[in-house]
């Protein structure tokens, strides 16, 4: 019972997933050594962690905003280092992903503080002081609705009020399953999102054939006739594959309209007539050019190089007639992004209108740019079969996940909310 | 729910209101933004919550755009409404009925474990602002428990309470609430106490069928003996009724070892508009026994003015009187005194300063060892 109040707080307590939060311990001694360390346990059973160790300043403080960590899993100043340094616990299977599948739970982190600075073995110890955060995908009153009229595999996510809203088409990349997290967190910014699945759909899965071109089609229209979208302010954002099909529907398709599009880790290589299934059969294709790393890890940026200059096989992004942000990463091992960016610029100033164009480009980041604090992995397990090499180093790979959401969230604000003064509405709170 | 208006208000930009945090604990402040408004235009932001028993309650201010097209709730002055000037939380402490509500409704939730859900949304205009539909809107959590902190029914020795105990390992710093005459199990204060560090139990004292200040004991007991608690850190905290068994504790029980006449510090609170209970002339009257006996370096007192009963967690709206229904089950209005404004205030303040206090006296200060 001398056990002491060294009190932990963490504010806010819940909050979203790209909200900051300040982790502050009081009450130590001046000059005492403690970790502050991170747990969480995932849906599929595997446990992630974070640490980092701090000296209470002369009043028995340690704010984690202000202070510096001397070691652990991140060092220096970094207000969300628990967060985007988690790595799973030592003897977990390699090639983990931290993934939320339930969007409409929040994350669960336990942040703990520890007497000393300690590197392993917490989960044999008591913490001094123990407290729960949760971190949220969707805003209060967020509205989660699966969708399948017109042969849609999908999920609406529509935000609180009655709108109308702006309306976005969200595609994720090859990996797997439809995965929600990102649209759940745009319609927290005001943005009716619809995560799309169009490699396993349930017409795919039924009859054994990839969908057409009209599939995304469907999918914008859905948007369009929806009571709480706005039917001229839609907007399509694509991650790695998904932004293949993105730049194909902005440039080529007479029925969508978008406002702006937005491309993170992608390509306009593609044989621009080729349906989803003809797109990865051109990948099949060049998959000779597959690189393997000293542990047998699969490079596939090379697939799509070198960039063609025949017209066929790529997108002709100088047509384009909305603003398109690209988010580039430099060390991306998966998809040749930062090639791809400077094709399509040079194609648009030949084509007059780079001034739709906007570059993020983020040396030392990896192909996955998840949105903040999300964990960095450099490799990963490819649709429960191959080892992946995303690339990327976790510091720069963090920093340009933080600075690439504020932007895009920027960029589609912009775009869809019509503000005429860009950088008046500021997003302040991120 | 209003059905929604298309393109015709879509052609215009539509406005965009955000708040921070959007779930927050009852006692945090939020900063309310509407941004992407045309400028200079006049708009009401309004609260609207549904209460647990059916009743619903709102709050608006009226302002104007800046030459951005912003509003800012934490800086800019309403001119009008439920609140006016400067008032970051004004759309929760100044809530109230609806028009055409039953009179004398109080607002207390009932169930800890979910949070109170206040819409906040802007209008068009500000007298009328009611004729239109809102312009966007945005849903806030407000919650009494934090993350972690857990609830448990205490239904042993006869007690009937419920403690809330906060995330950790503990053991933490306890605390014995006592509610007032009002009845019943009020948890509110307990759980939100819970989410500031201290083990804290609501006790029902009235309902026991015992004589009062045993049965306080035997609950002071409980808490101090509960394996996750610091035996020689335990408080009591009494709101109206509840502070005569706090007194007893703190003076004449031999329960609390430490204590011969009231040896252990002393925080009285009292709103000097007071209307159910003396209690600025009961503490001035402690005031003058303890200065008498030596020891009233132990007490600390807050009064204020213009301040009713009811001294709740900060930003619960205030009224000046509801119904109340008597031990013989007779339904009475009772008046509980304060205006509006500088009773919100004092339930910010205090409730700062309460914290302060229990921190300053259960939680091991810097020398302690660890």
């Amino acid at each position: 019972a001398e056990q002491c109040c060294v009190s932990l707080s963490v504010n806010p307590s819940r909050g979203l997933m790209d909200e900051k939060f300040i982790i502050l311990v009081q009450k130590a001694l001046p000059g005492f050594q403690l970790t502050i360390h991170a747990s969480y346990h995932c849906e599929d059973g595997n446990s992630w962690e974070a640490f980092a160790h701090y000296t209470a300043d002369a009043g028995g403080t340690v704010n984690v905003s202000q202070d510096t960590s001397l070691g652990g899993t991140y060092s220096g100043v970094e207000a969300m280092g628990l967060l985007w340094s988690l790595r799973p616990v030592p003897g977990s299977k390699p090639g983990l992903r931290l993934r939320k599948k339930n969007v409409q739970t929040p994350m669960e982190v336990t942040i703990s503080v520890y007497q000393g600075h300690q590197t392993e073995g917490f989960v044999d110890q008591v913490p001094l002081a123990s407290v729960l955060v949760e971190r949220w995908y969707m805003a209060p009153g967020v509205c989660r609705i699966p969708i399948t009229e017109e042969g849609l595999t999908a999920t609406l996510f529509v935000p609180a009020g009655n709108g109308p809203f702006p309306g976005l088409l969200d595609l994720w990349g090859g990996g797997g399953p439809l995965v929600e997290y990102r649209a759940a967190l745009l319609a927290s910014h005001g943005i009716a999102s619809l995560a799309l699945n169009y490699l396993t759909p349930k017409t795919t899965m039924e009859t054994g054939k990839m969908v057409d071109n009209q599939y995304f089609e469907k999918a914008y229209k859905f948007l369009q006739q929806h009571p709480q979208i706005c039917d001229s302010r839609i907007a399509m954002l694509g991650l790695s594959l998904g932004s293949a099909f993105t730049l194909k529907m902005a440039v080529y398709s007479q029925v969508m309209k978008l406002r702006c599009v937005v491309c993170i880790g992608g390509s306009h290589v593609q044989p621009v007539d080729g349906s989803v299934e003809q797109v990865l059969g051109y990948m099949e294709k060049n998959s000779e050019k597959t690189r393997f790393t000293e542990n047998n890890e699969m490079i596939w940026r090379d697939l799509l190089l070198p960039i063609p200059t025949d017209p066929s096989f790529k997108v002709d992004v100088g047509r384009l007639k909305c603003p398109l942000m690209l988010v580039v990463s430099e060390d991306d091992q998966n998809w040749p992004a930062p090639e791809s960016a400077k094709d399509m610029k040079e194609m648009m100033e030949r084509a007059g209108n780079s001034h739709l164009l906007t570059v993020l480009s983020y040396p030392n980041a990896g192909h996955l740019i998840e949105p903040p604090y999300t964990p960095h992995v450099r490799i990963s397990m490819f649709r429960t079969v191959v080892m992946a090499l995303w690339g990327g180093q976790m510091v720069e790979h963090s920093r340009a996940q933080e600075d690439a959401w504020k932007k895009i969230l920027i960029f589609l604000r912009e775009n869809l909310y019509d503000s005429t003064k860009p950088g008046a509405t500021t997003l302040s709170h991120l | 729910q209003l059905s929604p208006v298309r393109s015709s208000v879509m052609s215009q930009t539509p406005p965009i209101v955000s708040v921070l945090p959007t779930r927050g604990l009852v006692d945090e402040k939020f900063k309310v933004l509407v941004e992407n408004l045309p400028p200079g235009r006049p708009v009401t932001v309004r609260s609207l919550h549904h209460s647990d028993n059916g009743h619903y309650w709102e709050a608006f201010g009226f302002y104007t755009s800046d030459h951005r097209g912003t509003v800012n709730v934490s800086k800019d002055q309403s001119v009008g409404g439920t609140y006016t000037g400067k008032e970051p939380m004004g759309l929760l402490w100044s809530m109230c009925p609806v028009p055409g509500s039953h009179k004398g409704l109080r607002l207390r939730k009932l169930n800890m474990c979910s949070p109170m859900l206040v819409n906040i949304s802007v209008h068009s205009g500000h007298e009328g602002f009611r004729d239109g539909a809102p312009l966007a809107s945005v849903l806030v959590e407000r919650w009494y428990m934090a993350p972690g902190v857990k609830r448990i029914d205490v239904q042993e020795k006869g007690l009937l309470g419920t403690l809330f105990l906060p995330p950790g390992p503990g053991p933490f710093p306890g605390i014995l609430d006592l509610w007032g005459g009002g009845g019943g199990l009020v948890e509110y204060r307990s759980a939100l106490l819970a989410s500031h560090g201290f083990a804290t139990m609501s006790l029902d004292y009235l309902s026991c069928g015992q004589p009062v200040f045993t049965y306080v004991e035997t609950a002071f007991n409980f808490i101090k003996d509960h394996p996750q608690v610091i035996a020689d850190r335990v408080g009591v905290v009494g709101l109206c009724l509840g502070s005569l068994p706090a007194l007893y504790l703190a003076a004449d029980s031999t329960v609390v070892k430490v204590v011969k006449q009231i040896t252990s510090p002393l925080l009285l609170v009292s709103g000097c508009d007071d209307q159910n209970w003396p209690s600025f002339e009961t503490a001035e009257d402690i005031n003058q026994t303890m200065r008498a006996a030596g020891n009233d370096h132990l007490l600390s007192r807050l009064d204020y003015p213009d301040s009713g009963h009811l001294i709740e967690p900060p930003f619960s709206p205030h009224f000046r009187a509801s119904t109340f229904v008597t031990t013989n089950k007779r339904k009475a209005m009772i008046l509980w005194g304060g205006k509006t404004k500088p009773h919100s205030d004092a339930q910010e303040d205090s409730w700062r300063k309460i914290l302060s206090f229990l921190q300053q006296h259960l939680c091991c200060s810097l020398n302690a060892k660890l």
